[in-house]
């Protein structure tokens, strides 16, 4: 038996004829220790099924339960990290993390709770920078402090939710290989939500789909070795399949929600002006001073 | 005949409190007509510097911006672009943001052929059911497919597209690199696309150019892609020869782009101050 469990689990929202399911169906059921992916595209109900896991919100239809307990509510056994930080901005990084180990661990000594914040800064590479406040940080560095924050409070079981979507390419990359060795060095429980195939095959031991109908695809086991590195990868003709075939289950689930196009078939003939050399000054009938970037929307 | 796009000894200098930082320099880039070409590199090397000066939103510090022939100094509807922030004003609606630069590049037209242009154009990205809605109310996929129809509306020479996708999920940056390369096709206009998605450069381009780490940046490669059209994702990526050139554009990206080597502590810097 696994560590959670989720049996036929169904949830949506509205009322009446109102009532839009989101999880329909769903069965999961997660080993000690492993790493596990949940991959689909946005508004697949990812996020209503981390909120779940979480105890953030309830099932419709269902039951889901912790080391064989059903789940009541949020638990410290479960630590989170959503993609965006949530870290307080007038906390520095080891007043943010110590804000949550003071509140868990009320009986330890003053001591002993700022070596423990210190060692979960270490395990992070944050030690640097430990009296920086967020805004002195960058999205890698944010997330690392909410890792921290997260494994802190020694949970059994991590709960992603997209937690590199923010950041830019290479300091995901950096940031997956850091999380890859420290659950290594942890051994916890994982269940990351992503929409980067990568990024899944990269950290997971098992990728499980999540389908535009709200029900989970067969889990795909991932039979590469570690640790995994984004380069070595690219040689490795598993990886090339792997990543067939998750996408491939990826791509299936798009004909199912595109609008449809083609119903406008015929384009008026007449031409730009530009063609006819007439030269004008703007962009989309707004000057250019509209459009540096950030500054419209 | 010069080329259809030229760039030649572009650079770009920005005065900065510490001085003056040179952001690109030497860039020369030819561009042929109906191509695709990528521009990939990490964030802040100054591809959307690059991409900028071509739109004419900013001069080059020295060099010089061609389209066939004539010089760039301003931008222009010719040149439409896509833009990563969508830049759509919230309060018009799909169909109204497309018509605004329709209605000023097609003055010979009726007002009944305008709005033809902008219902084929909103059809081809799938928004005829939603044209009526304004920005906050669409999803950040909808928004991006109407900078696209916008874009398209316009019948440009050039099509500038700065990381139109880069702040999509996996899958719906699938659906509009689709919708974009339909519409490309049926077009033929030449196409400037800025990205860091080293498979969508692939499945979209005819050559990629490569760009090194920022400040002073350039061009470190280009590379060509075999690929023939239409392109089937599920082909490439079966594909042995895909898979060598992604490693090299990886490998160019992991190694050759930085002017030092990357170690493990790279990102725990501050990201660069110049990231466009």
């Amino acid at each position: 038996m696994g560590i959670l469990e989720a049996k036929g689990v169904t949830k949506g929202y509205g009322e009446g004829a109102a009532y839009h399911k989101v999880l329909d169906d769903v069965n999961l059921d997660v080993r000690e220790g492993e790493f596990l992916a949940i991959v689909g595209y946005s508004g697949s109900g990812k996020s209503t099924l981390l909120s779940l896991l979480a105890g953030l919100a309830k099932p419709d239809a269902g039951t889901m339960s912790l080391a064989g307990a059903p789940i009541a509510g949020p638990g410290r056994d479960r630590g989170i990290v959503f993609q965006q930080y949530s870290l307080l901005p007038w906390l520095t990084v080891a007043g943010n993390i110590h804000l949550a180990v003071d509140e868990a661990y009320p009986d330890w000594s003053a001591d002993k709770r700022r070596e423990h914040v210190d060692r979960y800064i270490k395990l992070v590479n944050l030690s640097h920078a430990r009296d920086r406040h967020p805004h002195q940080l960058s999205g890698g560095m944010k997330q690392r402090t909410a890792v921290a924050r997260a494994l802190a409070l020694n949970p059994k079981i991590l709960l992603l939710d997209e937690p590199f979507g923010a950041l830019d390419a290479l300091t995901r990359g950096s940031l997956q290989e850091e999380l890859e060795r420290i659950w290594q060095q942890d051994q916890k429980t994982v269940i990351m939500i992503t929409n980067d195939v990568d990024e899944a095959i990269l950290l997971a031991d098992r990728i499980v789909p999540l389908t535009a109908r709200g029900t989970l695809g067969a889990p795909i086991p991932v039979d590469l070795a570690r640790p995994r590195e984004h380069a070595a990868l690219n040689h490795d003709p598993r990886f090339k399949k792997l990543r067939l075939e998750v996408t491939e289950g990826l791509l299936a689930v798009v004909g199912h929600k595109a609008e449809e196009r083609g119903a406008v078939a015929a384009l008026p003939a007449v031409r730009p002006d530009h063609e006819r050399g007439k030269k004008v000054r703007s962009f989309f009938g707004l000057g250019p001073e509209r459009f540096v970037k950030g500054s419209a929307t | 005949m010069s080329p259809f796009l030229q760039l030649k000894g572009v650079q770009k200098v920005y005065d900065t409190p510490k001085g003056p930082q040179v952001i690109v320099k030497d860039i020369d880039l030819d561009i042929g007509e109906g191509e695709f070409i990528s521009i990939i590199g990490h964030s802040g090397c100054g591809k959307t510097t690059v991409m900028t000066m071509v739109a004419g939103l900013t001069t080059p510090t020295s060099g010089t911006i061609t389209l066939q022939g004539e010089r760039v100094t301003g931008p222009g509807p010719e040149r439409a672009m896509v833009f990563q922030t969508h830049a759509l004003l919230p309060w018009m609606t799909a169909e109204e943001n497309v018509m605004l630069g329709v209605a000023e590049t097609y003055s010979r037209a009726t007002a009944a052929e305008r709005q033809g242009i902008v219902d084929y154009y909103l059809d081809r990205v799938g928004l005829t059911r939603s044209k009526h809605r304004y920005p906050p109310a669409l999803s950040a996929g909808m928004r991006q497919r109407v900078g696209v129809a916008r874009a398209f509306a316009l019948q440009p020479k050039l099509l500038l597209l700065d990381e139109p996708f880069g702040s999509l999920d996996t899958i719906t940056r699938f659906e509009l690199q689709e919708v974009l390369i339909e519409l490309w096709s049926k077009a033929r206009t030449a196409a400037l696309l800025v990205t860091h998605d080293v498979d969508e450069a692939l499945y979209l381009s005819d050559r990629i150019v490569m760009m090194t780490d920022g400040p002073e940046a350039v061009i470190g490669e280009v590379l060509t892609v075999p690929f023939e059209r239409p392109r089937s994702r599920h082909a490439l990526l079966d594909s042995a020869e895909y898979y060598v050139l992604r490693e090299r554009m990886m490998d160019f990206l992991e190694h050759t782009s930085a002017h030092a080597p990357r170690s493990p502590s790279a990102s725990t810097a501050e990201p660069p101050a110049v990231a466009s």
